[in-house]
């Protein structure tokens, strides 16, 4: 058997959910909590006489991923039907953009293992949501509260190599997704969902090989499985002298295995053709520069200022990009207490400790409390242990620092004559362990310390107490 | 005279005058309805309670000293394709004979907003699909000049209303034709608007590119007022123009001194009928004698008209009918599964001619066809446009015969729709470049059935057709006649 080296070609396309207020094309409400069919209108159910009027909120959030994804918007795109017969379709088709799409010709840079590369977009075009079909033991239901949520349809060319690169564009693409603030990316609830193309060739070879689009998968660990196990069922059957089949596969994340759902054969024809009920999408290019100018610094761009102003290192810049108004809160926490190093370390080993990454911001300790807290560290007027303790009681009460120092008596002691007196007494009570130490055993110098913070309720300054201890013991000697 | 007989016009003086009483017309037109439906099968729904309640409203505003719309208490029918809340809505197919809808057409809600009088829903082809009226699952209607004959269609229960005296104004759709072709074989006047400039919200799409809602009225005054109340631009419609309604009315003019009328030679062509012909020429010779000066002109294209009006409209209309899979609402058979589901529910609930352009449709758009069937129509259609934008600036408006024939028997062309697609030669253009076009009586055969002429003006100009199909009219008197019942 001669010996293969296989290079895997992989395409994506990204179905966001837009979180507009309305959906698509009619004035029902696009929120996820709601009873079976409560967010429902003639339109959206495809009763007879319907049309729809585009919601321009929606193209304006579409524009700003395509901007976002330095696509070239069309100033003229075009509605097409896509027909199929599915109950979750109420219409018989799907409102989607087809041969003039919305923006085109983007790209997206992505980060593996310390390289930079460029993935391609081919396109990015607007689409209506379909329903979801409900299935219990006698009868199948259809909610419809999800048909017509718009869509975005994000399509990469197919640059993508590795499981590891599939994964990282996708965490790009969420990420601008929701810095823009136009999804909330969520996989699980389906706001963010993710078809794959993969196929196979040996690295020599120029052609692509025959592909298989993997569909079904709701998470980025899923994705990046889904795409080894058929990177490798492909190299399987090539060595084994076959061929692989131009077909849809299923991802199942119970049994880590992609099987058949349809061959090329049994593909739908579309019968794609423009959407008489709509007039061609318009968009000026002066409304596209005055969404420009909107658009936020996304996590990239944070991330390299983050690390050039506060002198981050890039890991710690990385996750406090991971998510906008972490970023934000970061911010506002230095604002107050002046020192980003510290501020980082309080939020990304404290705060996300508690919270994570998403809830951290609008946790009960507000930026504005936290920013306070570091000052008192700052300031000398608290120790960290102590900041510690009041960041738990804060995250339990939402209070104030101040409040609670003042409440619970936790102001640090500075004071000479006490921290001598706290010294003094230890000394006296230990007096084996001072011989001990004057014998050469220094390391016993922190549990000195240790004691004399017991001793202070955790109030004594802990460099007072190093100063005062290191000058008595030199001294008793 | 008997009330029903009234036209809008004189019928809204009586109201407002107090001589006659919005309940008094509207029962007089039931009874009238209810005598002559059994001849001419022209209703699908009478809504007699609902009309008799209508009418005392408006005359309890009319005694409380309301300013009133002229066609407040007028008592009107709809083409059984406007979707009515909570009145049951069919387009006469088996697939929607349960189907009661939860909301108005806009046009239905503007006609309420006018305090008119719901008589009831009209007969018509199924999903206005036909030219005869035979493809309706509740039966033909008959033309009352000769009850052996077509009305024409798909409108035919709005034309035949008129002609019949059984409401003083109604409602249709015009994809093809079907406003203007049954309203010149049953001889009375009807209106296809410009493309646009009546909102779609709300009726049941056949071909949405092509899809205009118009007015029958036994006069052209009638047709002016019943236009004016429906028109104009609805946010529920994306492709309903934003311009301002004109008053019609104040249009209405006998003079007609230089304008310029085009004759296009594409339309007087073998297969058209000599009474037919020559009719259109005497209306044209008439009009000549009224100061008009007679153009010709050529829409060269004419003669693809026919194949593709086919292409587009059944394309569309194979997707607009995709939502009638028995899940939602609508007839559903009974089946083991989903497919088995879909397929007994639209074989048994859709007709013959119905499931034929569907499958035309559904062909015309498949992969490896579009570009040689759709996308070539597409672009004949442009071309068709082009034809009537240089003929308008050789003339004002453009007179042609409506149908090739007068009234057709029941039965005669069932059998053969391409002679059935004929039918709409001289309409079909219209609607394919997005014109408006009236259609009014200019004569009869020897055989006493009403001849229609066809006048057509450019994009938006509803005005200067009724102007000239005004001054017509009123120096002529088909209009008057009335048919045997």
């Amino acid at each position: 058997m001669k010996d293969t080296t296989y290079e895997p070609v992989i395409g994506l396309e990204v179905h966001a959910q837009l979180k507009t207020q309305s959906k698509i094309f009619c004035g029902c409400s696009t929120k996820f909590d709601a009873k079976e069919n409560e967010f429902t209108c003639p339109v959206c159910t495809g009763m007879p006489g319907c049309l729809p009027v585009l919601n321009k909120k929606a193209v304006e959030f579409s524009v700003k991923m395509a901007l976002a994804t330095h696509c070239q918007v069309n100033e003229r795109s075009i509605f097409a039907r896509k027909n199929y017969f599915y109950p979750d379709l109420p219409k018989g088709y799907q409102i989607s953009q087809y041969d003039q799409p919305l923006a085109q010709k983007g790209h997206v840079e992505i980060q593996v293992d310390g390289q930079t590369k460029k993935i391609r977009l081919h396109r990015i075009h607007m689409e209506e949501d379909a329903g979801k079909n409900i299935h219990g033991t006698i009868s199948s239901y259809v909610n419809l509260n999800r048909a017509g949520i718009p869509l975005i349809e994000i399509v990469s060319e197919p640059d993508v190599r590795s499981s590891q690169e599939a994964g990282a564009y996708l965490r790009e693409l969420r990420s601008m997704l929701r810095y823009l603030e136009v999804c909330d990316g969520n996989m699980e609830e389906g706001s963010f969902r993710c078809d794959v193309n993969v196929s196979v060739k040996p690295i020599e070879q120029k052609e692509f090989g025959t592909r298989c689009e993997v569909k079904n998968i709701n998470s980025f660990r899923f994705v990046e499985k889904a795409i080894e196990y058929e990177i490798q069922r492909q190299i399987e059957v090539l060595e084994g002298g076959a061929k692989v089949i131009q077909e849809t596969r299923l991802w199942d994340s119970d049994q880590n295995k992609t099987f058949s759902m349809r061959s090329k054969e049994e593909a739908h024809d579309y019968r794609y053709f423009p959407e008489p009920d709509l007039l061609p999408l318009r968009v000026a290019p002066a409304w596209v520069e005055e969404i420009k100018r909107t658009l936020p610094e996304l996590a990239k761009q944070k991330k390299e200022r983050f690390m050039k102003m506060y002198q981050l290192s890039s890991y710690d810049a990385s996750l406090l990009v991971q998510e906008k108004s972490l970023a934000q809160y970061f911010e506002s926490v230095i604002e107050i207490c002046k020192e980003p190093k510290l501020a980082s370390n309080w939020i990304l080993s404290e705060l996300l400790r508690e919270f994570g990454p998403e809830q951290g911001a609008t946790s009960p300790v507000t930026p504005q409390h936290l920013g306070e807290l570091l000052a008192l560290i700052v300031k000398g007027t608290i120790s960290g242990k102590i900041a510690k303790q009041i960041f738990e009681k804060m995250v339990q009460t939402g209070q104030a620092p101040q409040a609670i120092v003042q409440k619970e008596g936790l102001i640090q002691v500075s004071d000479v004559a006490q921290i001598e007196a706290w010294v003094e007494e230890v000394l006296k009570e230990q007096k084996a362990f001072v011989d001990k130490y004057h014998a050469g055993q220094t390391k016993l110098f922190g549990f000195f310390v240790g004691e004399v913070m017991k001793k202070s309720h955790g109030k004594a300054n802990p460099a007072k107490v190093n100063e005062t201890l290191k000058k008595k013991l030199v001294k008793g000697a | 005279m008997k009330p029903y007989e009234l036209t809008i016009e004189e019928a809204s003086k009586e109201l407002s005058q107090k001589k006659l009483s919005s309940l008094e017309l509207t029962q007089a037109v039931i009874q009238r309805i209810k005598e002559t439906q059994p001849k001419l099968n022209s209703f699908v729904l009478v809504t007699e309670e609902e009309a008799l309640k209508s009418a005392r409203a408006v005359d309890e505003k009319r005694a409380q000293g309301q300013a009133l719309s002229v066609l407040a208490g007028i008592p009107i029918g709809l083409k059984d394709i406007f979707l009515t809340k909570g009145i049951r809505t069919t387009c006469c197919s088996k697939i929607l004979s349960n189907f009661i809808p939860p909301y108005d057409s806009t046009v239905v809600r503007k006609l309420k907003e006018n305090d008119f009088v719901l008589v009831g829903k009209l007969n018509q082809d199924e999903f206005a699909m036909g030219s005869s009226n035979e493809n309706s699952f509740y039966g033909p209607v008959k033309n009352p000049w000769d009850l052996e004959r077509t009305p024409g269609g798909s409108s035919g229960g709005s034309a035949v209303a008129i002609a019949a005296d059984q409401c003083l104004g109604s409602f249709g759709t015009d994809t093809g034709g079907s406003i203007r072709q049954p309203a010149s074989l049953s001889g009375v006047v009807g209106i296809k608007p410009t493309y646009g400039r009546v909102s779609r919200y709300g009726i049941i799409a056949f071909a949405s590119s092509l899809d205009q809602v118009g007015p029958f009225g036994k006069t052209v005054t009638d047709a002016a007022l019943l236009l004016k109340a429906v028109a104009g631009h609805d946010p529920c419609d994306s492709t309903s123009a934003n311009l301002a309604v004109p008053d019609y009315t104040k249009f209405l003019k006998k003079d007609v001194k230089g304008l310029k009328v085009g004759v296009p030679k594409e339309y007087f062509v073998e297969g058209i009928e000599q009474s037919v012909e020559k009719a259109t020429r005497e209306a044209i010779e008439h009009m000549k004698k009224l100061g008009a000066k007679i153009v010709d002109i050529s829409l060269p294209h004419t003669e693809y008209a026919v194949p593709t009006y086919y292409l587009v409209a059944t394309a569309e209309a194979s997707s607009n009918l995709a939502r009638y899979d028995g899940v939602k609402y609508g007839y559903r058979a009974k089946a083991q599964t989903l497919q088995d589901m879909y397929r007994k529910t639209r074989g048994e609930g859709f007709g013959r001619e119905v499931k034929r352009r569907i499958m035309l449709g559904t062909f015309v758009l498949s992969s490896g066809y579009y570009d040689a069937y759709y996308k070539k129509a597409s672009q004949v259609r442009t071309l068709i446009r082009k034809d009537f934008e240089s003929a308008f600036q050789k003339c004002d408006l453009i007179v042609t015969p409506t149908s090739p024939t007068t009234a057709f028997k029941l039965g005669e062309k069932v059998d053969d729709p391409l002679q059935m697609y004929l039918s709409d030669i001289f309409t079909i253009s219209t609607n394919l470049a997005a014109l408006p076009g009236l259609v009014l009586p200019c004569g009869f055969d020897q055989k006493g059935l009403p001849i229609g002429l066809q006048i057509l003006g450019p994009h938006f100009k509803e005005e200067a057709i009724f102007h000239l199909a005004y001054a017509y009219e009123q120096s002529t008197q088909w209009h008057t006649r009335k048919p045997p019942l």
